[in-house]
Protein backbone atom coordinates (compact mmCIF):
# COMPACT_ATOMS: atom_id res chain seq x y z
CA UNK A 1 0.00 0.00 0.00
CA UNK A 2 2.01 3.63 -1.43
CA UNK A 3 2.17 5.99 0.82
CA UNK A 4 1.70 9.48 -0.99
CA UNK A 5 2.31 13.35 0.19
CA UNK A 6 -0.36 15.17 -1.72
CA UNK A 7 -2.03 18.70 -1.38
CA UNK A 8 -5.24 18.33 -0.47
CA UNK A 9 -7.95 21.02 -0.49
CA UNK A 10 -10.46 21.46 2.61
CA UNK A 11 -14.11 20.47 1.66
CA UNK A 12 -16.09 21.15 4.65
CA UNK A 13 -14.86 21.84 8.44
CA UNK A 14 -16.98 21.90 11.18
CA UNK A 15 -17.54 22.14 14.93
CA UNK A 16 -18.53 18.50 16.18
CA UNK A 17 -18.20 19.36 19.93
CA UNK A 18 -16.55 21.54 22.35
CA UNK A 19 -12.86 22.18 20.97
CA UNK A 20 -13.60 19.51 18.79
CA UNK A 21 -14.00 19.49 14.84
CA UNK A 22 -13.86 17.36 11.38
CA UNK A 23 -11.78 18.51 9.00
CA UNK A 24 -12.61 17.05 5.78
CA UNK A 25 -9.95 17.15 2.70
CA UNK A 26 -9.93 15.98 -0.86
CA UNK A 27 -7.58 13.33 -1.11
CA UNK A 28 -8.86 10.46 -3.63
CA UNK A 29 -5.83 8.11 -3.28
CA UNK A 30 -5.91 8.53 0.37
CA UNK A 31 -9.31 7.85 1.08
CA UNK A 32 -9.67 4.83 -1.38
CA UNK A 33 -7.11 2.82 -0.01
CA UNK A 34 -6.73 4.31 3.35
CA UNK A 35 -7.72 0.89 6.00
CA UNK A 36 -9.09 1.27 9.85
CA UNK A 37 -6.45 2.54 11.97
CA UNK A 38 -4.61 4.31 9.68
CA UNK A 39 -3.75 7.90 9.94
CA UNK A 40 -2.34 10.82 8.04
CA UNK A 41 0.19 13.43 8.50
CA UNK A 42 -0.84 16.67 8.20
CA UNK A 43 1.60 19.61 6.75
CA UNK A 44 -1.12 22.22 7.92
CA UNK A 45 0.50 25.32 5.74
CA UNK A 46 3.93 27.06 4.64
CA UNK A 47 6.51 27.95 7.66
CA UNK A 48 5.21 27.70 11.27
CA UNK A 49 4.04 24.74 12.58
CA UNK A 50 6.90 22.81 11.14
CA UNK A 51 6.16 19.36 11.42
CA UNK A 52 3.18 17.19 10.54
CA UNK A 53 0.54 16.89 13.02
CA UNK A 54 -0.45 12.75 12.79
CA UNK A 55 -4.45 12.78 12.93
CA UNK A 56 -6.38 9.79 12.97
CA UNK A 57 -8.41 8.75 9.83
CA UNK A 58 -12.57 9.08 11.20
CA UNK A 59 -14.00 7.98 8.00
CA UNK A 60 -13.34 7.77 4.05
CA UNK A 61 -15.78 8.37 1.19
CA UNK A 62 -13.96 6.46 -1.45
CA UNK A 63 -16.87 7.92 -3.83
CA UNK A 64 -16.04 11.61 -2.93
CA UNK A 65 -12.81 10.82 -2.45
CA UNK A 66 -12.36 12.57 0.67
CA UNK A 67 -10.98 11.82 4.62
CA UNK A 68 -12.60 13.19 7.41
CA UNK A 69 -10.26 13.90 10.34
CA UNK A 70 -11.53 14.62 14.28
CA UNK A 71 -9.68 16.23 15.99
CA UNK A 72 -9.30 18.08 19.50
CA UNK A 73 -7.59 21.65 19.37
CA UNK A 74 -4.44 21.32 22.10
CA UNK A 75 -1.67 23.08 21.14
CA UNK A 76 -0.09 25.47 18.69
CA UNK A 77 -0.72 23.09 15.71
CA UNK A 78 -3.80 22.02 15.84
CA UNK A 79 -5.25 26.17 16.80
CA UNK A 80 -3.73 26.90 13.42
CA UNK A 81 -5.48 24.06 11.98
CA UNK A 82 -8.80 24.65 13.66
CA UNK A 83 -8.80 28.33 11.78
CA UNK A 84 -8.30 26.64 8.14
CA UNK A 85 -11.67 27.71 6.24
CA UNK A 86 -12.77 25.26 3.47
CA UNK A 87 -10.98 25.75 0.09
CA UNK A 88 -7.48 26.02 2.14
CA UNK A 89 -4.81 23.51 1.41
CA UNK A 90 -3.10 21.22 3.15
CA UNK A 91 -0.44 18.65 2.54
CA UNK A 92 -1.34 15.39 3.38
CA UNK A 93 0.68 12.43 4.28
CA UNK A 94 -0.51 8.67 4.45
CA UNK A 95 -2.52 6.95 4.89
CA UNK A 96 0.13 5.62 7.01
CA UNK A 97 0.48 3.14 9.79
CA UNK A 98 -0.75 -0.61 10.40
CA UNK A 99 -4.80 -0.15 11.31
CA UNK A 100 -7.11 -3.01 12.81
CA UNK A 101 -7.21 -6.28 12.32
CA UNK A 102 -10.82 -7.06 10.51
CA UNK A 103 -10.80 -10.92 10.84
CA UNK A 104 -14.08 -11.37 13.41
CA UNK A 105 -17.59 -11.73 13.62
CA UNK A 106 -18.91 -9.51 16.58
CA UNK A 107 -17.01 -6.76 17.37
CA UNK A 108 -16.80 -4.41 20.20
CA UNK A 109 -15.37 -1.08 19.98
CA UNK A 110 -13.99 0.86 23.22
CA UNK A 111 -13.49 4.49 23.44
CA UNK A 112 -12.38 6.95 25.60
CA UNK A 113 -12.66 11.09 24.48
CA UNK A 114 -11.22 11.29 21.43
CA UNK A 115 -10.34 7.69 21.20
CA UNK A 116 -13.55 7.83 19.44
CA UNK A 117 -12.58 9.30 16.45
CA UNK A 118 -10.79 6.30 14.62
CA UNK A 119 -13.19 3.38 15.82
CA UNK A 120 -15.72 5.33 13.67
CA UNK A 121 -13.87 4.43 10.34
CA UNK A 122 -13.27 0.83 11.93
CA UNK A 123 -17.66 0.87 12.64
CA UNK A 124 -18.22 1.90 8.99
CA UNK A 125 -16.20 -1.11 7.80
CA UNK A 126 -17.91 -3.28 10.04
CA UNK A 127 -20.96 -2.08 8.26
CA UNK A 128 -23.82 -2.68 11.15
CA UNK A 129 -21.32 -5.45 13.08
CA UNK A 130 -20.11 -4.04 15.61
CA UNK A 131 -21.20 -2.69 18.91
CA UNK A 132 -19.53 0.55 20.71
CA UNK A 133 -18.79 1.31 23.97
CA UNK A 134 -17.47 5.14 24.34
CA UNK A 135 -17.10 7.49 27.52
CA UNK A 136 -16.26 10.90 27.96
CA UNK A 137 -16.63 13.38 30.73
CA UNK A 138 -20.31 14.88 30.52
CA UNK A 139 -22.71 15.26 28.33
CA UNK A 140 -21.87 17.88 26.10
CA UNK A 141 -18.39 16.18 25.65
CA UNK A 142 -20.19 13.23 24.06
CA UNK A 143 -21.73 14.66 20.97
CA UNK A 144 -20.32 10.90 19.26
CA UNK A 145 -23.29 8.85 19.74
CA UNK A 146 -25.61 10.99 16.92
CA UNK A 147 -22.23 9.77 14.73
CA UNK A 148 -22.29 6.30 15.15
CA UNK A 149 -26.07 6.46 14.40
CA UNK A 150 -27.05 3.60 12.05
CA UNK A 151 -24.06 2.47 11.82
CA UNK A 152 -23.59 0.03 14.71
CA UNK A 153 -25.51 -2.79 16.52
CA UNK A 154 -26.00 -1.14 19.73
CA UNK A 155 -24.30 1.91 21.47
CA UNK A 156 -23.34 2.61 25.56
CA UNK A 157 -22.13 5.17 26.81
CA UNK A 158 -20.88 6.46 29.60
CA UNK A 159 -19.72 9.27 31.50
CA UNK A 160 -17.67 10.53 34.26
CA UNK A 161 -20.56 12.70 36.13
CA UNK A 162 -23.18 10.40 34.68
CA UNK A 163 -25.16 13.46 32.59
CA UNK A 164 -25.22 11.10 29.99
CA UNK A 165 -25.43 7.11 30.45
CA UNK A 166 -24.03 4.93 32.88
CA UNK A 167 -21.77 7.07 35.71
CA UNK A 168 -18.09 5.91 35.65
CA UNK A 169 -15.23 5.23 33.46
CA UNK A 170 -15.58 3.95 30.22
CA UNK A 171 -14.28 0.01 31.15
CA UNK A 172 -16.54 0.10 33.95
CA UNK A 173 -19.03 -1.69 31.52
CA UNK A 174 -16.83 -3.33 29.63
CA UNK A 175 -16.87 -6.65 32.25
CA UNK A 176 -20.43 -6.87 31.82
CA UNK A 177 -20.60 -6.36 27.99
CA UNK A 178 -17.74 -9.28 27.80
CA UNK A 179 -19.38 -11.89 30.39
CA UNK A 180 -22.32 -12.04 27.82
CA UNK A 181 -20.51 -13.93 25.20
CA UNK A 182 -21.53 -11.84 22.61
CA UNK A 183 -18.32 -10.54 21.31
CA UNK A 184 -15.14 -11.71 19.85
CA UNK A 185 -12.67 -9.26 19.32
CA UNK A 186 -12.42 -6.02 21.05
CA UNK A 187 -11.02 -2.83 19.90
CA UNK A 188 -9.85 -0.27 21.99
CA UNK A 189 -8.68 3.51 21.71
CA UNK A 190 -8.32 6.20 24.32
CA UNK A 191 -6.06 7.27 27.18
CA UNK A 192 -3.06 4.82 27.77
CA UNK A 193 -4.23 4.04 31.46
CA UNK A 194 -7.73 3.17 29.80
CA UNK A 195 -6.89 0.84 27.15
CA UNK A 196 -4.57 -0.83 29.71
CA UNK A 197 -7.72 -1.73 31.70
CA UNK A 198 -9.64 -2.94 29.10
CA UNK A 199 -6.81 -4.93 27.67
CA UNK A 200 -6.53 -6.72 31.05
CA UNK A 201 -10.74 -7.31 31.02
CA UNK A 202 -10.21 -8.62 27.69
CA UNK A 203 -7.68 -10.74 28.91
CA UNK A 204 -10.06 -11.99 31.94
CA UNK A 205 -12.56 -12.89 29.31
CA UNK A 206 -10.39 -14.63 26.97
CA UNK A 207 -11.09 -11.77 24.08
CA UNK A 208 -8.90 -11.40 21.79
CA UNK A 209 -8.00 -7.21 21.79
CA UNK A 210 -6.28 -4.57 19.97
CA UNK A 211 -5.34 -1.23 20.87
CA UNK A 212 -4.58 1.94 19.10
CA UNK A 213 -1.68 3.87 20.38
CA UNK A 214 -0.46 7.38 20.38
CA UNK A 215 3.15 8.90 20.66
CA UNK A 216 4.51 11.95 19.79
CA UNK A 217 6.04 11.18 16.38
CA UNK A 218 8.13 13.64 13.71
CA UNK A 219 7.65 11.76 10.64
CA UNK A 220 5.42 9.15 10.78
CA UNK A 221 7.45 7.17 8.29
CA UNK A 222 9.18 5.00 10.80
CA UNK A 223 12.44 7.13 10.46
CA UNK A 224 12.81 9.63 13.29
CA UNK A 225 12.47 7.02 16.36
CA UNK A 226 10.14 9.50 18.17
CA UNK A 227 7.39 7.30 18.38
CA UNK A 228 8.86 4.07 19.78
CA UNK A 229 7.65 2.31 22.37
CA UNK A 230 8.64 -0.93 24.55
CA UNK A 231 7.50 -4.04 23.50
CA UNK A 232 5.85 -6.27 26.00
CA UNK A 233 5.93 -9.77 24.15
CA UNK A 234 9.95 -9.90 24.02
CA UNK A 235 10.64 -9.03 20.78
CA UNK A 236 12.42 -5.39 19.30
CA UNK A 237 10.98 -2.05 20.07
CA UNK A 238 8.11 -0.97 18.37
CA UNK A 239 7.45 1.78 16.20
CA UNK A 240 3.70 3.54 16.80
CA UNK A 241 3.87 5.04 13.30
CA UNK A 242 5.07 2.16 10.88
CA UNK A 243 4.28 -1.27 13.46
CA UNK A 244 1.11 0.49 15.02
CA UNK A 245 -0.48 2.67 15.58
CA UNK A 246 -2.72 -0.78 16.25
CA UNK A 247 -1.63 -3.40 18.23
CA UNK A 248 -2.54 -6.80 19.94
CA UNK A 249 -2.89 -5.25 23.82
CA UNK A 250 -0.06 -8.03 24.71
CA UNK A 251 2.40 -6.63 22.25
CA UNK A 252 2.77 -3.32 24.18
CA UNK A 253 0.35 -3.40 27.38
CA UNK B 1 23.81 12.82 -18.17
CA UNK B 2 23.23 16.73 -18.02
CA UNK B 3 22.53 16.58 -14.49
CA UNK B 4 25.46 14.08 -13.57
CA UNK B 5 27.67 16.56 -14.92
CA UNK B 6 26.13 19.41 -13.01
CA UNK B 7 26.17 18.09 -9.69
CA UNK B 8 28.55 15.67 -9.17
CA UNK B 9 30.58 15.83 -6.67
CA UNK B 10 33.81 13.91 -5.03
CA UNK B 11 33.99 13.64 -0.84
CA UNK B 12 37.14 11.81 0.62
CA UNK B 13 37.30 9.82 -2.69
CA UNK B 14 33.25 9.30 -2.80
CA UNK B 15 31.64 10.19 -5.89
CA UNK B 16 28.72 11.24 -5.45
CA UNK B 17 25.66 12.08 -7.69
CA UNK B 18 24.23 14.90 -6.18
CA UNK B 19 25.76 17.17 -3.23
CA UNK B 20 22.82 16.66 -1.20
CA UNK B 21 22.84 13.56 1.34
CA UNK B 22 20.47 13.16 4.44
CA UNK B 23 21.70 13.36 8.25
CA UNK B 24 22.37 10.86 10.19
CA UNK B 25 19.28 9.76 12.46
CA UNK B 26 16.49 11.40 10.41
CA UNK B 27 16.01 9.27 7.44
CA UNK B 28 16.49 6.16 9.04
CA UNK B 29 18.70 3.48 6.93
CA UNK B 30 17.41 4.90 3.82
CA UNK B 31 14.52 2.43 2.73
CA UNK B 32 11.59 4.16 5.46
CA UNK B 33 11.98 7.13 2.47
CA UNK B 34 12.24 4.65 -0.76
CA UNK B 35 8.10 6.13 -1.78
CA UNK B 36 9.54 9.40 -1.92
CA UNK B 37 12.93 9.62 -3.18
CA UNK B 38 15.02 7.77 -5.44
CA UNK B 39 17.38 6.22 -3.60
CA UNK B 40 19.59 5.25 -7.03
CA UNK B 41 19.58 9.12 -6.94
CA UNK B 42 20.26 10.90 -4.09
CA UNK B 43 23.70 11.55 -2.80
CA UNK B 44 24.40 9.59 -0.19
CA UNK B 45 22.07 7.55 2.77
CA UNK B 46 23.69 8.11 6.06
CA UNK B 47 22.01 6.09 7.96
CA UNK B 48 21.06 6.25 11.75
CA UNK B 49 23.96 6.35 14.24
CA UNK B 50 24.95 2.69 14.99
CA UNK B 51 26.52 1.39 17.79
CA UNK B 52 28.40 -1.83 19.08
CA UNK B 53 25.40 -3.11 21.24
CA UNK B 54 21.75 -2.73 20.58
CA UNK B 55 20.33 0.40 22.29
CA UNK B 56 16.44 1.19 23.09
CA UNK B 57 17.40 4.93 23.68
CA UNK B 58 15.70 7.44 26.28
CA UNK B 59 12.18 7.22 27.96
CA UNK B 60 9.77 9.41 27.54
CA UNK B 61 8.89 12.46 25.17
CA UNK B 62 11.44 12.26 22.69
CA UNK B 63 10.65 15.52 20.44
CA UNK B 64 8.95 18.88 21.26
CA UNK B 65 8.40 21.18 18.36
CA UNK B 66 10.06 24.70 19.30
CA UNK B 67 10.33 28.16 16.98
CA UNK B 68 11.19 27.30 13.39
CA UNK B 69 13.11 23.94 14.97
CA UNK B 70 12.32 20.88 17.09
CA UNK B 71 14.32 19.39 19.89
CA UNK B 72 14.88 15.33 20.02
CA UNK B 73 16.28 13.39 22.31
CA UNK B 74 15.76 9.92 20.93
CA UNK B 75 19.08 8.68 22.53
CA UNK B 76 20.52 6.75 19.55
CA UNK B 77 17.82 3.84 19.58
CA UNK B 78 19.48 1.65 16.90
CA UNK B 79 19.39 -2.17 16.34
CA UNK B 80 23.31 -2.30 17.06
CA UNK B 81 26.09 -3.06 14.31
CA UNK B 82 25.71 -6.46 13.79
CA UNK B 83 21.72 -6.38 12.91
CA UNK B 84 22.91 -3.96 10.99
CA UNK B 85 25.47 -5.79 8.75
CA UNK B 86 23.26 -8.89 9.18
CA UNK B 87 20.21 -7.48 8.09
CA UNK B 88 20.22 -3.91 6.71
CA UNK B 89 22.47 -3.49 5.15
CA UNK B 90 22.30 -6.22 2.48
CA UNK B 91 18.74 -4.07 1.78
CA UNK B 92 20.34 -1.06 1.09
CA UNK B 93 23.20 -1.45 -0.49
CA UNK B 94 21.57 -2.78 -3.13
CA UNK B 95 20.61 0.91 -4.53
CA UNK B 96 23.27 3.28 -5.86
CA UNK B 97 23.51 5.55 -3.31
CA UNK B 98 26.81 5.59 -0.91
CA UNK B 99 25.67 4.20 2.42
CA UNK B 100 27.60 6.52 4.98
CA UNK B 101 27.28 4.55 8.35
CA UNK B 102 27.28 7.03 11.62
CA UNK B 103 28.58 5.37 14.29
CA UNK B 104 29.12 5.99 18.60
CA UNK B 105 31.28 4.65 20.80
CA UNK B 106 31.58 4.44 23.92
CA UNK B 107 34.99 4.97 24.28
CA UNK B 108 38.65 5.47 21.74
CA UNK B 109 38.54 1.28 21.84
CA UNK B 110 34.96 0.80 20.74
CA UNK B 111 34.95 3.54 17.11
CA UNK B 112 37.71 1.05 16.17
CA UNK B 113 36.25 -1.70 16.88
CA UNK B 114 32.64 -0.25 14.82
CA UNK B 115 35.33 1.25 12.15
CA UNK B 116 36.72 -2.31 11.61
CA UNK B 117 33.30 -4.42 12.07
CA UNK B 118 32.10 -1.49 9.17
CA UNK B 119 35.47 -1.82 6.67
CA UNK B 120 33.20 -3.75 4.59
CA UNK B 121 31.31 -3.74 0.76
CA UNK B 122 28.49 -1.39 0.40
CA UNK B 123 29.86 0.82 2.99
CA UNK B 124 30.80 3.43 1.66
CA UNK B 125 32.32 5.53 4.35
CA UNK B 126 31.85 5.94 8.29
CA UNK B 127 30.69 9.13 10.20
CA UNK B 128 32.08 9.34 13.46
CA UNK B 129 29.01 10.91 15.78
CA UNK B 130 31.55 12.50 18.55
CA UNK B 131 28.59 14.48 19.75
CA UNK B 132 25.41 13.36 20.22
CA UNK B 133 24.29 15.36 23.13
CA UNK B 134 21.41 12.38 24.20
CA UNK B 135 23.44 9.83 25.43
CA UNK B 136 25.31 10.02 28.68
CA UNK B 137 28.55 7.84 28.06
CA UNK B 138 30.83 9.18 25.17
CA UNK B 139 28.50 11.29 22.79
CA UNK B 140 29.55 14.54 23.46
CA UNK B 141 32.93 14.55 25.32
CA UNK B 142 34.89 13.52 22.30
CA UNK B 143 33.09 16.13 20.76
CA UNK B 144 34.25 19.34 23.03
CA UNK B 145 37.96 18.13 23.51
CA UNK B 146 40.47 18.25 20.39
CA UNK B 147 42.36 15.76 21.80
CA UNK B 148 39.88 13.24 22.34
CA UNK B 149 38.65 13.67 18.60
CA UNK B 150 41.62 13.34 17.16
CA UNK B 151 42.10 9.81 19.61
CA UNK B 152 38.94 8.51 18.16
CA UNK B 153 39.71 9.91 14.41
CA UNK B 154 43.26 8.27 14.49
CA UNK B 155 41.88 4.71 16.15
CA UNK B 156 38.85 4.66 13.24
CA UNK B 157 41.53 5.37 10.26
CA UNK B 158 44.01 2.69 12.52
CA UNK B 159 40.67 0.41 12.01
CA UNK B 160 39.52 0.88 8.12
CA UNK B 161 40.27 1.64 4.82
CA UNK B 162 37.11 3.49 4.48
CA UNK B 163 37.11 7.28 4.50
CA UNK B 164 36.34 8.39 7.81
CA UNK B 165 34.22 11.79 8.41
CA UNK B 166 34.11 13.06 11.92
CA UNK B 167 30.64 15.16 12.71
CA UNK B 168 31.44 18.19 15.16
CA UNK B 169 29.82 19.49 17.50
CA UNK B 170 28.28 23.42 18.07
CA UNK B 171 28.29 23.32 21.43
CA UNK B 172 32.05 24.18 21.58
CA UNK B 173 33.83 27.55 22.28
CA UNK B 174 36.21 27.50 19.08
CA UNK B 175 35.21 25.23 16.61
CA UNK B 176 38.23 26.04 14.29
CA UNK B 177 40.39 24.29 17.29
CA UNK B 178 38.20 21.39 16.58
CA UNK B 179 38.33 21.10 13.03
CA UNK B 180 42.15 21.44 12.92
CA UNK B 181 42.62 18.64 15.23
CA UNK B 182 40.56 15.90 13.39
CA UNK B 183 42.55 17.19 10.09
CA UNK B 184 45.55 16.48 11.86
CA UNK B 185 44.64 13.57 13.06
CA UNK B 186 43.57 11.93 9.51
CA UNK B 187 40.05 12.86 9.28
CA UNK B 188 38.97 12.88 5.42
CA UNK B 189 36.35 15.01 5.66
CA UNK B 190 33.78 16.75 8.46
CA UNK B 191 30.28 17.05 9.12
CA UNK B 192 28.99 19.90 10.45
CA UNK B 193 26.98 20.69 12.02
CA UNK B 194 25.42 18.35 14.56
CA UNK B 195 22.13 19.96 16.89
CA UNK B 196 22.75 22.91 19.38
CA UNK B 197 21.66 21.82 22.93
CA UNK B 198 18.58 22.91 24.05
CA UNK B 199 15.32 22.77 26.64
CA UNK B 200 11.83 23.48 26.75
CA UNK B 201 9.30 23.34 29.91
CA UNK B 202 5.59 23.11 30.18
CA UNK B 203 4.86 25.94 32.27
CA UNK B 204 1.38 24.05 33.40
CA UNK B 205 3.00 20.99 35.17
CA UNK B 206 6.64 23.17 35.77
CA UNK B 207 8.20 19.82 33.80
CA UNK B 208 10.67 19.38 30.75
CA UNK B 209 8.80 18.62 27.92
CA UNK B 210 11.56 16.07 26.90
CA UNK B 211 11.86 12.88 29.17
CA UNK B 212 15.80 13.87 28.87
CA UNK B 213 15.28 17.46 30.19
CA UNK B 214 17.73 18.52 27.43
CA UNK B 215 17.76 17.78 23.53
CA UNK B 216 19.03 18.66 20.36
CA UNK B 217 17.83 21.44 18.18
CA UNK B 218 17.54 21.33 14.27
CA UNK B 219 15.75 22.61 11.79
CA UNK B 220 15.72 26.43 10.22
CA UNK B 221 16.16 27.91 13.53
CA UNK B 222 19.63 26.75 13.98
CA UNK B 223 20.85 27.35 9.82
CA UNK B 224 22.73 30.37 10.59
CA UNK B 225 24.49 29.26 13.16
CA UNK B 226 25.16 26.02 11.24
CA UNK B 227 25.98 28.52 8.71
CA UNK B 228 28.40 30.48 10.66
CA UNK B 229 30.14 27.20 11.57
CA UNK B 230 30.50 26.01 7.98
CA UNK B 231 32.25 28.86 6.94
CA UNK B 232 34.82 29.62 9.83
CA UNK B 233 35.97 25.67 9.34
CA UNK B 234 36.27 26.32 5.92
CA UNK B 235 38.78 29.30 6.50
CA UNK B 236 41.13 27.12 8.43
CA UNK B 237 40.65 23.18 6.80
CA UNK B 238 41.74 21.60 3.69
CA UNK B 239 39.95 18.58 3.84
CA UNK B 240 36.13 18.77 2.64
CA UNK B 241 33.29 20.19 4.86
CA UNK B 242 29.75 18.48 4.54
CA UNK B 243 27.63 21.25 5.97
CA UNK B 244 24.25 20.57 7.48
CA UNK B 245 21.69 22.62 10.35
CA UNK B 246 18.23 23.42 9.09
CA UNK B 247 18.43 23.06 5.13
CA UNK B 248 14.45 23.12 4.00
CA UNK B 249 15.13 24.40 0.34
CA UNK B 250 17.82 24.59 -2.53
CA UNK B 251 18.46 28.22 -1.50
CA UNK B 252 19.40 27.25 2.13
CA UNK B 253 21.75 24.46 0.27
CA UNK B 254 23.23 26.94 -1.78
CA UNK B 255 24.70 29.07 1.06
CA UNK B 256 26.51 26.20 2.65
CA UNK B 257 28.01 25.62 -0.69
CA UNK B 258 28.66 29.49 -0.56
CA UNK B 259 30.22 29.27 2.82
CA UNK B 260 32.61 26.74 1.71
CA UNK B 261 30.72 23.42 2.19
CA UNK B 262 31.66 20.33 -0.49
CA UNK B 263 28.17 18.74 0.33
CA UNK B 264 25.66 19.14 1.82
CA UNK B 265 22.95 17.25 4.58
CA UNK B 266 19.23 17.40 4.76
CA UNK B 267 17.84 16.61 8.16
CA UNK B 268 14.76 18.12 10.21
CA UNK B 269 13.49 18.39 6.50
CA UNK B 270 12.94 14.91 5.75
CA UNK B 271 10.19 15.17 8.66
CA UNK B 272 8.06 17.59 7.00
CA UNK B 273 8.78 16.90 2.68
CA UNK B 274 10.02 13.02 2.68
CA UNK B 275 10.96 14.38 -1.00
CA UNK B 276 12.90 16.93 0.42
CA UNK B 277 16.60 15.42 -0.48
CA UNK B 278 15.52 14.82 -4.40
CA UNK B 279 14.03 18.50 -4.49
CA UNK B 280 17.09 20.22 -2.99
CA UNK B 281 19.03 18.91 -5.86
CA UNK B 282 16.67 19.70 -8.12
CA UNK B 283 16.93 23.39 -7.05
CA UNK B 284 20.57 23.52 -7.54
CA UNK B 285 20.56 22.43 -10.74
CA UNK B 286 18.16 24.87 -11.67
CA UNK B 287 20.25 27.18 -10.10
CA UNK B 288 23.15 26.53 -11.35
CA UNK B 289 21.76 26.27 -15.50
CA UNK B 290 20.67 29.86 -14.76
CA UNK B 291 23.39 30.84 -14.37
CA UNK B 292 25.07 28.73 -17.25
CA UNK B 293 27.26 26.91 -14.42
CA UNK B 294 28.75 23.54 -15.44
CA UNK B 295 29.80 22.65 -12.15
CA UNK B 296 28.45 23.06 -8.43
CA UNK B 297 32.46 23.25 -7.88
CA UNK B 298 32.13 26.55 -9.47
CA UNK B 299 29.92 27.88 -6.46
CA UNK B 300 31.38 25.72 -3.60
CA UNK B 301 33.58 28.36 -1.37
CA UNK B 302 32.60 31.13 -3.40
CA UNK B 303 31.37 33.98 -0.95
CA UNK B 304 32.74 37.19 -1.87
CA UNK B 305 33.60 38.81 1.56
CA UNK B 306 34.90 42.32 -0.01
Amino acid sequence: MPKIAVDAVVTAHEVLGPGVKKLVVKAPAIAGQAAPGQFVQLKIREGEPLLRRPLSIASVDPVAGTVDLIYRIVGKGTKVLADLPAGAVVNCLGPLGHGFSLDCKAPLLVGGGMGIAPLLFLAERFAKKASILMGGRNQEEMFWPALYENKVQEIFVTTDDGSLGKQGFTVSLLPELLASGRYDRVFVCGPEIMMAAAAKIAAEYAVPCQVSMEKHMACGLGACLSCTCESKDGTKRKKVCQDGPVFWAQEVL
Amino acid sequence: MDRENRLAVKIAGISLKTPVMTGSGTFGFGEEFSEFVDLNEIGAIVVKGTTLQPRSGNPGVRIAETPSGMLNCIGLENPGVEYFLADILPRISQYAAPIIVNISGSSVEEYGVLARMLDVPGVAAIELNVSCPNVKEGGIVFGTDPASAAAVVREAKRNTKKPVIIKLSPNVTDITVMAKAVEAAGADAISLINTLIGMAIDIKTWRPILGNVIGGLSGPAVKPVALRLVWQVAQVVKIPIIGMGGIMSAEDAIEFLLAGASAVAVGTANFVNPSATQEIAAGIEAYLKERKLTQVSQIIGQLKIK
